[in-house]
């Protein structure tokens, strides 16, 4: 098992290292940066001595080098449009869209797992059926567009949930819904095909043939073998909601790590877009890593690889 | 009488339509007694198997005009009176060996998991008794076996392990799948004298569901032959060895090597396939392998009788000493 850990975490490592060197590159991506930087009404000699300041004029795999360093202590650069340093400005937004990414990915599996269980359990039953159109109908919705629905109803038709800003737990409440509903249908989808197999398989009938309660059945022998592909999933999906969060972010005002990543964008701000595909690509990178350890945990023939 | 089986027929629901898999099978189990279910794959023994515990699937008719365990009655006994039935009163050995343990469970999570179902006691008494019965199956240092995976063991311990398993409550029944096609031969003979010395000492009926008459000779008390669904011939082994009266049950027996008398000659097999479950006609369902068919087998016939407690289902029984 450690050994095991161990190589996850090394081949997480080596895969962030290729994904700091594209975060590198980014910053040569939109042109000279030294330009950028310098404004569009800076003088040649201008651009020269940013150049110069900044380090641009040394080997690009000098400056990747320098900035690695930089960044493994702490050191994220300094933000264009805040003049301050981009790790502090991060700390505080990613604090924000971890918590409505966490609350979303909670509430999708509180939902899809025993809806899924339910009409895996039973497929091409009503309430199969019914599952199914709800994962439709979600997998269809633009998130934008069911943030907007959900505005209209409870902000203006019966204003009892604030529409924008962060101003109590109550605002968190249609963020983490249209974030968590993107989430559910491929959840609980996979939920359900996975139960469906494994009742299906021979060691589920030998455990009803022993007679083992039906929901030591269900849970602990389907639902466990069922659970290996939602685990990895689920960690795809966190990732994907902190691309989400982007659109629910700017839909909600909410300032967070996804809206400053658009703003960022917006303002040519390239430190802070840098740091940010960095550090989104951090998270994706963790939690595959995390949900490979998890199914190592839950399926001891993977410890044995 | 601890199994009694009358007129069983089920039915599956197929895209293709309505499959007739056993039809109007009847037979008994005694205490201490094997019966063996006989038959080609695909005959409908395992299917007769898994509806005495009612696990047919959803798309599974069945119809019988008894099944009864004892004085229950297997066939109105809602599902709730069932289970605790199930693996304790009335237990099943799986064939496959590979895919009939839960992969994510250690081996002895899901033996004690049995006794935990059904009787009241702590997981570490339910260890004990996982130890013991290791210890019976011929499984050598069990409390080490009892933390390992099924994907680290060998088939033939696998084997063990889910007959140790249908044995952890002392069935009064324990119905036998083909429990050993999945092994080797040196495996196949232990597992055997096993299951036997088993059975003895617990006073267990016994179901052994097998294709291979060769093991059937060595364990037969009572023996039920399969065709196409249904019951072709049924009797005392010694009868059924001595006088087959069925042609199904000569050219069967015909295909089993005999080690005492060495031939050069190639073991006969039977031509031709099962018919399909799917089309049944009237006629008698083995005619077209059959090579003592004539044209009175076109009509079906019910079981006749051959001697004591043994029936084919033939036209020619009763002509046959005349020949």
């Amino acid at each position: 098992m450690l050994r095991y850990v161990l190589r996850r975490f090394a081949i997480a490592c080596l895969l962030m290292l290729f994904v700091s060197f594209v975060a590198y590159i980014l910053l040569f991506a939109a042109g000279d940066p030294a330009v950028t930087i310098a404004g569009a009404e800076a003088k040649s000699d201008d651009i020269a001595r940013v150049r110069e300041l900044y380090g641009f004029d040394r080997p690009i795999l000098i400056q990747y080098i320098d900035w690695l360093w930089g960044v493994l202590g702490g050191d994220l650069g300094t933000s264009l449009y805040f003049k301050r340093p981009v790790a502090g400005l991060l700390l505080e937004r990613f604090a924000i869209t971890a918590k409505l990414g966490a609350l979303a990915l909670t509430l999708a599996l509180l939902v899809a797992i025993p809806l899924g269980v339910i009409a895996g359990r039973k497929p091409n039953t009503l309430i199969d059926r019914f599952a199914l159109l709800l994962a439709v109908v979600g997998q269809a919705m633009p998130s934008f567009w069911f943030a907007l629905l959900l505005m209209i109803l409870f902000s203006v038709t019966f204003p009892i949930l604030p529409a924008s800003g962060l101003t109590s737990w109550r605002s968190y409440i249609m963020p983490v819904i249209v974030l968590g509903y993107f989430s559910t249908p491929a959840i609980m989808r996979l939920t359900r095909s996975g139960m469906i197999s494994a009742l299906e398989a021979d060691y589920i009938r030998t455990a009803r043939a022993m007679g083992l309660p039906e929901r030591k059945v269900l849970f602990d022998y389907a639902l466990r073998n069922a659970a290996l592909p939602i685990v990895s999933l689920a960690s795809a999906e966190f990732g994907f909601m902190l691309a989400g969060s982007i659109i629910v972010e700017n839909v909600f005002a909410i300032h967070g790590a996804g809206s400053l990543a658009w703003e960022s964008i917006a303002r040519a701000d390239l430190p802070t877009v840098q740091a940010l595909v960095l550090c989104f690509s951090l998270f994706y990178v963790v939690f595959t890593m995390l949900a490979d350890i998890l199914n190592a945990l839950l399926d001891p023939r993977m410890r044995a690889r | 009488m601890l199994l009694n089986v009358k007129g069983l027929s089920i039915n599956l629901a197929t895209q293709r339509g309505t499959l007739s898999a056993v039809q109007d099978v009847s037979f008994h189990v005694d205490k201490g007694e094997t019966l063996c279910i006989v038959g080609e794959s695909g005959c409908g023994k395992s299917i007769t198997a898994l509806s005495l515990l009612r696990l047919l699937p959803a798309s599974a008719r069945l119809t019988a005009e008894t099944i009864s365990f004892n004085d229950l009655d297997l066939l109105t006994l809602p599902e709730a009176d069932i289970r605790p039935l199930r693996g304790n009163r009335l237990s099943m050995i799986f064939q496959d060996p590979m895919s009939a343990l839960n992969p994510l469970h250690t081996v002895g999570r899901q033996l004690t998991d049995v006794l935990l179902a059904h009787q009241h006691v702590t997981r570490a008494k339910a260890a004990e008794r996982a130890c013991e019965l290791l210890l019976k199956v011929g499984i050598p240092n069990p409390e080490e076996r009892l933390q390992q995976y099924p994907h680290e063991l060998s088939g033939g311990l696998r084997q063990r392990i889910v007959i140790a398993m249908a044995l952890m409550c002392e069935p009064e029944l324990i119905i036998a799948d083909e429990p050993t096609t999945a092994l080797d031969v040196t495996i196949q003979a232990d597992l055997l004298r096993l299951l036997k010395e088993l059975q003895q000492a617990l006073g267990m009926g016994m179901i052994f569901i097998t294709h291979d008459l060769g093991l059937v000779s060595r364990i037969a008390d009572r023996i039920v032959v399969m065709y196409a669904g249904e019951v072709v011939e049924a009797g005392p082994a010694s009868a059924i060895f001595e006088h087959p009266a069925h042609p199904y049950t000569r050219a069967l027996l015909g295909a089993v090597p005999d080690p005492s008398h060495p031939r050069m000659e190639p073991l006969e097999s039977i031509p031709g396939t099962v018919p399909s479950l799917l089309s049944r006609d009237k006629t008698c369902h083995f005619r077209g392998r059959c090579p003592m068919a004539q044209d009175i087998c076109n009509n079906r016939i019910s079981l006749q009788t051959v001697g004591a407690d043994h029936q084919a289902r033939c036209i020619r029984v009763g002509a046959e000493d005349s020949q």
